[in-house]
């Protein structure tokens, strides 16, 4: 197969890799430039003063917060799901997988609206939760639920095929031997994962920060108090600060490509423990 | 395998995760802004335009409530499009007060959370409306496509941009404005006047759901040839873009009061019904009314009117009262669903 294509003609080589190029460029390397050009577009200052504003700092620690508790939330559900899945045989193992991909088909929007529904004023939960005045939604409470709904499927993701790939030998060996279940999973299980954990963690804190559409229907949009960075960014861009909005755009576009780097790096050097999950 | 070596895996892995965790914390904690011992918050709900309103009148009021009362207070808005930041209040947002652009808005507050009192436009002086506007155009500079007046809008290749009705309370005053405008026009002809606002729609390229996305959408995107616009919101596009733009004032328009009201229930249960009472009330003083002037919205103090005269253009006014019967009948019959504006939206495709 891959002899194949090397054997392909030079035009039509260059032709994809170019393409392929271009893609990139109009795509990444463009939005990026602009997003820098606008960011600094009134020089250092003005681009640090936008940053020190207060609403703009809240909501930059409103986004570490919330990516603080959701991702380790999704580093302990992604473990404990892939390690059921792929090392454990059991009724319903199918519908769980499908359960675990959902968030990947379901519109952001949608999943934000199931929130609202849920714990909304009109909502099931809602006048239960106000009667003891515990706020969810258009809080921030609502704002790591909604995250944690649309980024559950990335660390299990990653780990499943990755531990069906290696199979249940060394953990039968351990159990042969005497080790207690747990003791397995952390001294068996868990350092042969541990790679595609960080890879899969690195995905998820990356669009745990960057989540709009959930977001943006659990906030309730206050100022200060319930706004992330990607939130915040079309609030500066509408109120005409448009070096405020592409300075915190440019953090989040640092943090993309930190992560695209570091997800890189992984690959690189841990391309043989990945090769599972990239078929 | 010996043992150590595999703890020494874990660490490898366990140990730089906890210390990115708790950094990240430490972090957020560090940041300042909201650890500190927080004042008593009042929080205005408000419709999409009114963001450097409120900005200029909430460091008016807070500075008139310290000097009356020695209380520090902290004022916090959110903003979106009228009809969405009505459903959030109603699925829950606290809101002490709502501004909204139309009163249907907060009826509509009223009858599905019951967390208002139904007779709530009594309330306070004009309607509860402490400033009023209208709608008028913002053109490209020197005018190129000829725009004077409604009848222009419906012309085949003139693109217009509004937000969505459904959304957007200034986009529901925009397409009343033309209804009475063609309804006027015909001698009350209802037919005629949904055949115009569906030519109108026809010429929609993009409908934001609010009226600053649809600001934006033609200033900063430059998309569209007119661009139906509160008074207010249009003459602040002028001032923040600059020569680009001119604004036209149509034949005849609408008279939009835009109300405010204290949500009964949240201030009876967070215990800010004075502090949420008097900051409505300061609207309607004559400090407050210059502010209201000064953001492009036509103030009620006849002082505060006699001073801005030159800023606002002379156009002939008709009130939802008048030609649509008020709000609850206008919103039942053109925007509930399955009304005029989804047959219009339907005749688009």
């Amino acid at each position: 197969m891959s002899n194949h294509a090397i054997r392909e003609p030079v035009a039509v080589r260059w032709t994809l890799t170019a393409v392929a190029l271009g893609f990139l460029a109009l795509f990444l390397a463009l939005p990026l430039a602009a997003v820098l050009t606008e960011a600094f577009a009134k020089g250092w200052g003005a681009y640090l003063r936008a940053l020190a504003t207060d609403v703009t700092l809240s909501s930059i620690r409103l986004t570490l917060i919330v990516a603080a508790i959701s991702v380790p939330l999704n580093v302990v559900f992604g473990l404990t799901a892939s390690w059921a899945i792929a090392k454990f045989d059991f009724r319903g193992k199918s519908l769980l997988i499908s359960l675990i991909e959902l968030p990947f088909s379901v519109s952001p929007v949608i999943s934000g609206l199931i929130y609202v529904l849920l714990f909304g004023l009109q909502g099931l939960l809602g006048p239960f939760l106000a009667a003891h005045d515990f706020r969810v939604i258009f809080a921030v409470p609502g704002i790591v639920l909604a995250t944690i709904f649309v980024t559950f499927p990335f660390v299990a993701r990653e780990l499943i095929p990755l531990m069906e790939e290696q199979g249940r030998e060394e953990e039968e060996a351990a159990l042969t031997l005497g080790a207690s279940g747990l003791r397995t999973f952390w001294l068996v299980t868990l350092p042969n994962v541990r790679w595609g954990l960080l890879y899969g963690v690195l995905l998820c804190n990356a669009r745990a920060m960057g989540e709009f559409g959930a977001v943006s229907v659990v906030s309730g949009h206050i100022r200060g108090l319930t706004n992330t960075m990607p939130l915040h960014v079309e609030i500066l861009y509408n109120e005409y600060d448009f070096v405020g909005a592409f300075a915190v755009a440019s953090l989040l576009a640092l943090l993309a490509v930190v992560t695209l780097a570091a997800k890189t790096a992984l690959e690189w050097w841990h391309r043989d423990e990945l090769t599972a999950t990239s078929h | 395998m010996t043992r150590s070596l595999l703890i020494d895996d874990i660490r490898q892995i366990l140990l730089p995760l906890v210390v990115a965790v708790l950094a990240a914390m430490t972090l957020a904690w560090a940041i300042p802004g909201a650890r500190a011992a927080e004042p008593r918050t009042l929080l205005n709900v408000s419709y999409d335009p009114t963001r450097e309103l409120y900005q200029a009148v909430n460091d008016a009021f807070i500075k008139s409530w310290k000097a009356k009362t020695g209380e520090d207070i902290k004022i916090n808005q959110s903003h979106g499009g009228s009809g969405k930041q009505a459903r959030s209040v109603i699925d829950g947002l606290e809101a002490d007060v709502v501004t909204l652009a139309l009163a249907y808005d907060i009826d509509a507050i009223a009858d599905k959370a019951k967390l208002l009192d139904g007779k709530w436009q009594g309330r306070l002086g004009y309607n509860s409306a402490p400033y009023t506007s209208t709608i008028v155009f913002l053109v490209r500079k020197g005018n190129p496509k000829q725009i004077k007046d409604w009848n222009d809008l419906v012309k085949p290749g003139v693109a217009v941009i509004t937000p969505n009705p459904k959304t957007s309370g200034g986009a529901r005053w925009n397409y009343l404005a033309a209804w009475g405008y063609e309804l006027n026009r015909t001698n009350g002809d209802q037919a005629k006047a949904e055949d115009f606002v569906t030519r109108l729609f026809k010429n929609v390229p993009v409908l934001d759901s609010g009226a600053r996305g649809s600001t934006v959408t033609f200033a900063q995107r430059g998309l569209g040839d007119v661009l139906l616009a509160w008074e207010n919101e249009a003459h602040l596009a002028l001032q923040e873009f600059g020569g680009g733009f001119e604004i036209v004032t149509p034949s005849l328009s609408i008279l939009a009061e835009p109300p405010v009201t204290v949500v009964d229930k949240v201030v009876d249960k967070r215990g800010t019904r004075a502090v949420a009472e008097a900051y409505l009330q300061f609207l309607y003083t004559p400090e407050a009314q210059g502010i209201i002037a000064k953001n492009f919205y036509r103030p009620r103090d006849p002082e505060a009117i006699r001073l801005t005269t030159s800023a606002f253009a002379p156009v002939k006014l008709f009130t939802i009262d008048d030609v649509f019967g008020g709000w609850r009948k206008a919103q039942a019959e053109h925007f509930a669903d399955g009304g005029v504006f989804d047959r219009i939206s339907a005749a688009k495709k």
